[in-house]
């Protein structure tokens, strides 16, 4: 019962010419990027908690480089979902795959906790996601490459106490990101941060998105979140994907446009729906 | 006037070279008051020695080398017991923390251990060793492991199941899970119990000491009294203070080293 929602970009949204060369920019490093995400194929996924069905059936095909935003409302179970997908919790029946050569260090996750370690300085946090790699010679200067990438480079030698919680989100990005990984699956990760920090974050993830072309799952409950970076929005409702949304929207999008407003408003009124029909 | 310039001011205008000093004015004071009491008669010499008797004390004492002897064989059992007890009490907070298995062995033994008073242990341990040296160690041994055990277990168990979580995510072997995550939160727990444990070292170093010792400075208090010699009696007690004193403030140095990653230890 998967239905589509297509919304396509509308002429009355003046598109100005800088932007044009932008998006010719991303058109272009998505294709030389691609290659670097990993496909996923998830079949007839189950995830019961004793007697609580929290996923009944999930089909599911995540092409490389792909970014999926899944939403849906607290307990529909989108969390558990890339709980499973990251390897984090086993499944009650069904399977993930990825290509043949995925290795651990290909798939990272990022929760809405920044979860560092506050006995541990910046740089030492970004180094334990190098993983097995982190006695490597070069681990030192990855972890500033990776605190670099999210503009935190003069951070380096602070404690994570000192810092706001955008930029402990934001060193928690660089921990994710300093192993290169074609999988990248976040768990609200903005959840917890005040409007603008959302929004600057919202960028820099798409721009890291961008540069490195990993595949990339964004669980939210902030539908508005998932239409502005998503190329695929899933709307997960009692276990299953009830929506699959293609969202064909080009690149930079524009926060407030027309195009976003309208599909933002579609996905919002199928979540609503249960809430119409109890109070009709 | 703004809102912030109308609101009372709770923190004054610090003086950074006056924070050494001001801990000391209240002890200062108090010994200038009683100095002042004895001087004018106020309070008996045979009730209570001025402070200019009980240094007078200390000098005769110094001079024969009994002080000395004395304070170095109660810092010596103090140092050692601590060491044993809180040594075993650590191992097995580390233990009963990690492990099920050791924990469902084990802690119901140790709580009801712990709930015997330990100087009451006092008769049966002076019947086992005596008033040897080891009757001193076994108790204060036994008096510090169970804040150590408690705070050890308490800090291993209350570790963040979210940044373990992390941590396996990450690929962190069991070891390093321990070292980088486990360990380093338990720390400032630990160091409550470290702090509790000091305290109690003293205690009961100085009661079996009282009890049942022919050195050290429980047995120097009691020799004193025998002779109604109160200024050393009075001298032991505030040897005492500035022993426990001296202890805590060497626990909290090591708390600053090691945790200043910790808000509470970052200096502003």
């Amino acid at each position: 019962m998967q239905q589509s929602l297509r919304v396509l970009p509308s002429e009355a949204d003046f598109v100005p010419p800088s932007s044009l060369v932008e998006q010719a920019r991303f058109a272009r490093r998505r294709a030389e990027t691609a290659s670097c995400g990993l496909a996923l194929t998830v079949r007839g996924l189950r995830k019961n908690f004793g007697d609580n069905e929290v996923l009944r059936g999930i089909d599911l095909h995540i092409p490389a480089g792909q970014f999926v935003a899944v939403v849906g409302r607290s307990g529909c179970g989108k969390s558990t979902l890339l709980r499973l997908i990251a390897g984090l919790e086993p499944p009650t029946d069904g399977t993930v795959s990825f290509g043949e050569d995925a290795q651990a260090e290909d798939i990272r996750v990022m929760f809405q906790e920044p979860r560092l370690l506050p006995w541990a300085r910046v740089l030492d946090n970004v180094e334990v996601g190098l993983g097995r790699s982190r006695w490597s010679p070069d681990a030192k200067a990855r972890a500033e490459a990776a605190l670099a990438e999210v503009g935190l480079r003069d951070k380096r030698d602070q404690w994570p106490a000192v810092l706001s919680g955008g930029q402990k989100q934001r060193v928690a990005l660089a921990r994710a990101l300093v192993s290169h990984p074609r999988v990248l699956a976040f768990d609200e990760p903005l959840g917890a941060l005040d409007a603008l920090t959302r929004i600057s974050m919202q960028r820099l993830l798409e721009r890291v998105w961008d540069d490195q072309g990993f595949t990339a799952i964004l669980v939210t409950h902030d539908v508005a979140e998932a239409v502005a970076l998503a190329d695929r929005v899933l709307v997960i409702e009692e276990g299953r994907i009830a929506h699959d949304v293609t969202v064909d929207i080009a690149r930079p999008r524009r926060r407030g446009s027309t195009d976003l407003a309208v599909l933002e408003g579609s996905i919002l009124q199928e979540l609503l729906k249960e809430d119409r029909a109890a109070s009709a | 006037m703004s809102i912030a310039e109308r609101l009372p001011r709770i923190r004054s205008v610090r003086v950074p070279a006056a924070d050494g000093v001001v801990p000391w004015i209240l002890p200062i004071a108090i010994v200038v008051i009683w100095q002042i009491a004895c001087a004018t008669g106020y309070a008996s010499s045979r009730v209570l020695p001025a402070p200019s008797d009980v240094a007078l004390a200390a000098w005769k004492s110094l001079r024969s080398g009994a002080l000395e002897r004395n304070i170095w064989v109660s810092f010596w059992r103090a140092t050692v017991g601590f060491v044993i007890g809180g040594g075993i009490g650590f191992a097995f907070g580390l233990a009963n923390g990690l492990s099920q298995l050791s924990d469902k062995l084990t802690d119901t033994t140790l709580q009801m251990i712990r709930n015997v008073p330990h100087l009451a242990m006092i008769p049966l341990v002076i019947l086992w060793f005596g008033i040897d040296e080891s009757a001193k160690l076994f108790l204060v041994a036994l008096g510090v492991f169970f804040p150590i055990y408690l705070n050890t277990l308490h800090g291993i168990r209350t570790a963040d199941p979210q940044l373990i979580e992390m941590g396996r995510i990450y690929g962190m072997t069991k070891g390093e899970l321990f070292w980088r995550v486990i360990f380093p939160g338990a720390l400032p727990s630990i160091f409550v119990g470290l702090r509790f444990a000091l305290g109690i070292m003293w205690l009961t170093l100085i009661v079996a000491e009282t009890i049942a010792a022919s050195s050290g400075l429980g047995y120097m208090a009691m020799q004193a009294r025998e002779f109604m010699l109160i200024d050393v009696v009075v001298l032991s007690i505030l040897i005492y203070a500035l022993l426990g004193k001296l202890a805590d403030s060497a626990s909290r140095a090591l708390e600053r080293l090691t945790l200043s990653w910790h808000p509470a230890f970052q200096k502003h």
